[in-house]
């Protein structure tokens, strides 16, 4: 039994812009797997809900005919792992939010969802980070774009302002074309977890495969929100393939994370993690891409 | 016959298609709902409690607080009563409690129309709190000054009990010994049964129905009574179907606040439904226990003396106290052998929730320990540690003087070889030695302890009765209960095999109903296979006793010549079947002149007890860089005598191997240094190991027929989660070099370990 003070749902997305700006205190329901654990808890007790769940328009993914991937926000983490443009063009998504909970979440739970919870360890957040993924918002005054790193402002918090919500997350051709990439989820057990951190790279190699044209990589949990790793991202590029340049990846990474301490785990743990990581994760996407270390 | 057979268990198809019930399944939709507020410091007193807000909430019936109940105290440890005063559990809770003794402990309850209405009054109940200073760690609190929990015990320590085999001092002053000392620790764990406790309460004529989620039922109906202050007949106990339990619910947990909610609404209905958060913290825990032991090793491995001194981590309330690292202490001083043996045990108060019993009662934590121990002495003498073991442990014609329990077989030895050719262990044991890379492979082992039942430390009884019915089936009621580990099946096969009838005509009524069915004191202690079968058997041969009497009236033949045999009456001299069951008890039933419904009830009481033996052999990856362990293989073999049924007896070793691997990897529940509140009191943040955890488990059994048990059986229900965790640890140990004396081997302890020994 949830204490939900009262539930509309939208037919569409004006519809749902509409009900948002009537009820300017409810929040945005879509698959529950965060709300309704927030409203047991009693954190969102007593609160009004817009629920957007119904709306299939921002189910499914597509190629749009300039190559940017789109993802509808309502689309499941399952429906990403097994969707064949996914699996095609970035594999490594698909395999980071097959890490999210268990089945029953990856089928309730969206890319969407998510993403709009503004939390650091959500497992699609560090992928879309490395891939630079475009947000896609839609308010009262249409539609506006915005880079992930933006949509992101604090713990908890995104760019949503009064009567908005997040309809699509796009990965330009740009962004992915020539890139392979892994994500490493590090949790205290293979699944029902949440990342202790985790890190995901992707790397465009030279044609022969022995230089690394770029590298991006970004991280969950080394920091209020998810962050890229700048630094590393400068030490490789344009380096040979090598074990000394995956070395220096991991050492680079350590100047741009800034992890706290807690009872899930110490800073200095936290940056043990941080360096063999990008390391491993750098090893692997060089291997998907061809080349040998 | 049905002992022996791996039949399909009497509720399985009832389990999986969702028409078995269970607790909240019977509930009347009608119930009100209760819920108690938990205090928010971990030592003190409530000073004030405002509940206008909460009374005014619509839907709130009532808010009883600790001002409002009676000032009696009551033991809640699942233990059978003893009516000698000095052997009673302690009595120490109170229904709700004013002084307030962890973070979570019970100061006030909301009763109301319904789940929303009562979760709104809790957040609106203003309690104003005296906070005093709280200790945590258990040695701490044993010091001069320490906060203090109960006024009856100094120093915090609810009991500190030794022995001493042989002259310690005397033994340590040989020359040439070796002395090997460590300190060894385990964590709080929780049993995390798939049910959470759950009850509800009604009055009738007078008296008071409460329907709960136990394993325990009619020891819940005594203390009930004991903690309103009524008379125990005025108490009704009825036990479904749970969804498991493993010693959490071998406590009064919450029946006696629910029965006593119920009598503030008039005798209403009320339920009580506890939450997964409220499991964590305000039912019971694991005894976390800290281990000082030192042995004194001849150079050849012969064990000269050894000391344990072990501290117990209470929590806040007595519950089922010191016989846990009672038990770990007989254990340390039996499984290996030597000329002295000295050993001191401490329960100790804490602010932390109240320990009970859980699965193993104190052996997981010896195991650990001692298993630890033995092959950190294996390692300083540069021996194998499987010789050290062999060379000093319990041997065979081993007689305990106190329970009379007697070493039989050569069970371990025998584990052990099985074991030790399932995992290959020779040859990976060497293949493993001089490893350098990052990620490395290592095997170790342990064997454990275990005795079955609790005599003669306590009573042991059962009693059964059965009732044959017209068609030549029975129905079979025991005292003892179904708690998920498949007791019915077993009952129901040990029936079938002494009256002779078939399996599927023996039909157990699962539930206890304490109005109606015999005595038992339930589940716990791996007891019920053993002490039940006792009172089956009998009550059985005295079922069959009386079938045959008739059988002679109607047959004419002597009863000396018959038998029942797949349910019918078989003359024994040539094999003739002369009746069936059904024909005779049809007969009997509905005869003019000799009419009986023939049933049968007897009591048993068990003066022998049996040790039960086995092993875990563990195979491991550590990956160095990343601090963890990767479970590659495991297997554990018991000795637990004769097998009632093999494929439930390898379920219950899979279950209890599951519980070992979380306890040597992963489980642990943490609390606030600076104020006492747990942690990650959820099945998020507590980290149960799941399927993706485990490897493919593996059971295995040595079969000797246990000589004093009634059909050759004795303890599997906790032995399968005691020696998993130590044989992990020793995986570990082999792979890297490192001795981790801590449990559970997280990543967290693994990164401060390897730094300290340079591999980080």
């Amino acid at each position: 039994m949830y204490d939900i003070k009262a539930l509309y749902e939208a037919k569409s997305v004006p519809d749902a812009i509409e009900l948002l700006l009537a009820h300017p205190q409810a929040r945005i329901i879509a698959g529950g797997s965060d709300v309704l654990v927030q409203m047991r808890e009693g954190k969102l007790a007593g609160s009004e809900l817009v629920s957007i769940y119904g709306l299939d328009e921002l189910r499914g993914i597509k190629l749009e005919d300039d190559g940017t991937i789109r993802i509808g926000s309502l689309t499941s983490f399952s429906h990403i792992t097994k969707n064949r443009i996914i699996q095609q063009y970035i594999n490594v998504l698909g395999e980071a939010v097959d890490m999210v909970g268990g089945p029953q979440i990856r089928n309730i739970g969206t890319i969407g969802g998510n993403t709009c919870n503004g939390v650091t360890s959500a497992d699609s957040a560090s992928t879309l980070f490395a891939w630079d993924a475009v947000i896609e918002i839609t308010g009262p005054d249409g539609v506006r774009l915005v880079p992930i790193q933006e949509f992101y402002i604090k713990a908890g918090v995104v760019d949503l302002r009064p009567g908005e919500l997040q309809t699509a997350i796009l990965i330009r051709q740009d962004s992915y074309a020539g890139y392979q990439g892994h994500y490493i989820k590090y949790a205290m057990r293979n699944a029902m977890d949440i990342a202790t951190t985790g890190c995901s790279v992707n790397v465009k190699l030279s044609p022969d495969k022995t230089t690394i044209l770029d590298a991006r990589i970004a991280y969950g949990v080394a920091g209020p929100v998810p962050m890229r790793a700048h630094s590393a991202e400068s030490a490789v590029r344009g380096c040979a393939v090598s074990e000394e340049t995956v070395d220096a990846f991991g050492k680079a990474a350590l100047n741009d994370v800034n992890p706290r301490t807690s009872w899930r785990a110490s800073r200095e743990f936290r940056l043990q993690l941080v360096e063999e990581l990008a390391k491993r994760a750098l090893a692997e996407s060089i291997r998907l891409s061809g080349g040998t270390i | 016959m049905s002992v022996g057979k791996s039949v399909i268990r009497v509720d399985a198809f009832d389990k999986v298609t969702g028409r078995a019930k269970y607790t909240d399944d019977l509930c009347g939709k009608n119930a009100l709902v209760a819920k108690i507020l938990h205090a928010t410091i971990a030592n003190g007193v409530v000073r004030s409690i405002d509940k206008t807000e909460a009374e005014a909430i619509e839907g709130v019936v009532k808010v009883i607080t600790c001002f409002d109940v009676p000032d009696i105290r009551f033991p809640t440890a699942g233990h059978p009563w003893s009516t000698d005063p000095h052997h009673q559990d302690v009595a120490d809770r109170k229904l709700l409690t004013d002084r307030v003794r962890y973070y979570g402990d019970d100061v006030a309850a909301v009763i109301a129309e319904n789940e929303i209405a009562a979760a709104q009054a809790l957040r609106a109940i203003k309690v104003e709190y005296e906070a005093y200073p709280f200790v945590l760690d258990q040695v701490e609190a044993m010091q001069d000054g320490a906060p203090q929990l109960h006024e009856k015990y100094p120093n915090n320590i609810l009991a500190h009990t030794g022995y001493e085999n042989g002259n310690y001092e005397e033994a340590i002053r040989e020359k040439g010994l070796i002395k090997v000392e460590g300190w060894y620790d385990t964590p709080v764990v929780q049993h995390c049964h798939i049910e959470n406790h759950i009850c509800f309460a009604e009055m009738e004529g007078g008296r008071i129905t409460v329907t709960s989620s136990t394993q325990i039922p009619h020891i819940v109906r005594r203390v009930v009574g004991q903690a309103l202050g009524i008379p125990w007949g005025k108490v009704r106990i009825i036990k479904p179907y749970i969804g498991g339990g493993f010693g959490n619910k071998q406590d009064a947990l919450y029946e006696p606040l629910c029965a006593f909610l119920c009598t503030q609404v008039g005798g209403r209905l009320v339920k009580l439904d506890v939450s997964r958060e409220e499991t964590f913290v305000s039912n019971r825990v694991r005894h976390a226990i800290r281990s000082h032991i030192t042995t004194y090793v001849r150079p050849d491995g012969t064990f000269v003396a050894r000391r344990l001194e072990a501290f117990s981590k209470q929590g806040a309330y007595a519950s089922h106290g010191h016989g846990i690292v009672a038990k770990g202490a007989t254990a340390f001083g039996q499984l290996y052998q030597s000329a002295a043996c000295k050993v001191d045990a401490y329960t100790v108060f804490t602010n932390t929730p109240a320990a009970g019993a859980m699965r193993g009662y104190g052996i997981p934590q010896a195991m650990f320990a001692l298993e630890s121990h033995v092959e950190d002495i294996a390692r300083q003498l540069g021996m194998d540690s499987l010789e050290l073991r062999k060379k000093n442990m319990m041997p065979v014609g081993y007689v305990d003087g106190f329970s009379k329990n007697e070493n039989y077989f050569d069970s371990l030895n025998q584990c052990i070889e099985k074991g030790k050719a399932y995992i290959d262990y020779d040859r990976k044991l060497r293949e493993y030695q001089n490893q350098t890379g990052p990620v490395r492979r290592g095997v170790g082992m342990a064997i454990f302890w275990y005795n079955t039942a609790v005599w003669p430390i306590s009573l042991e009884t059962a009693a059964c009765r059965i009732v044959l019915n017209q068609d030549g089936s029975v129905q079979l009621q025991m005292g003892d209960t179904e708690i998920g580990q498949g007791a019915d099946t077993a009952f129901a096969q040990m029936a079938a095999e002494t009256i002779g009838i078939p399996f599927e005509n023996v039909h157990v009524i699962s539930t206890q109903d304490t109005d109606i069915t015999p005595f038992g004191t339930g589940a716990y202690a791996s007891r019920q296979t053993y002490v039940g079968g006792f009172a089956i058997r009998q009550t059985a041969l005295l079922l069959k006793e009386r079938i045959l009497k008739h059988a002679h009236e109607l047959t004419r033949m002597p009863a000396f010549n018959l038998d029942i045999v797949d349910g019918k009456i078989v003359r024994t001299t040539d094999g003739r079947e002369l009746m069936t069951l059904g024909e005779l008890a049809t007969e009997v039933l509905y005869s003019l002149t000799n009419s009986e419904h023939i049933t049968a009830e007897s009591t048993y009481q068990v003066k022998t007890n049996a040790y039960s033996f086995g092993c875990s052999f563990a195979e491991v990856e550590v990956d160095i860089p990343l601090c963890k362990v990767k479970l590659l293989n495991i297997v554990n073999v018991h000795d637990c005598g004769r097998l009632i049924n093999p494929a439930l007896a390898e379920a219950q070793v899979h279950g209890g191997m599951s519980m070992g691997i979380g306890y040597g990897l992963s489980e642990q529940l943490l609390f606030d240094p600076k104020t006492g509140r747990p942690l990650n009191n959820n099945l998020l943040d507590y980290k149960l190991s799941t399927t993706m955890d485990h490897p493919h488990i593996e059971a295995q059994f040595v079969e000797n027929a246990e000589p004093t048990s009634a059909y050759g059986t004795k303890a599997l229900g906790e032995p399968p989660a005691c020696p998993g965790a130590p044989a992990i640890r020793n995986a570990v140990l082999q792979a890297t070099g490192v001795a981790i004396n801590t449990a559970p081997l997280t990543p967290h302890v693994l990164f401060s370990r390897f730094r300290e020994e340079g591999l980080l």
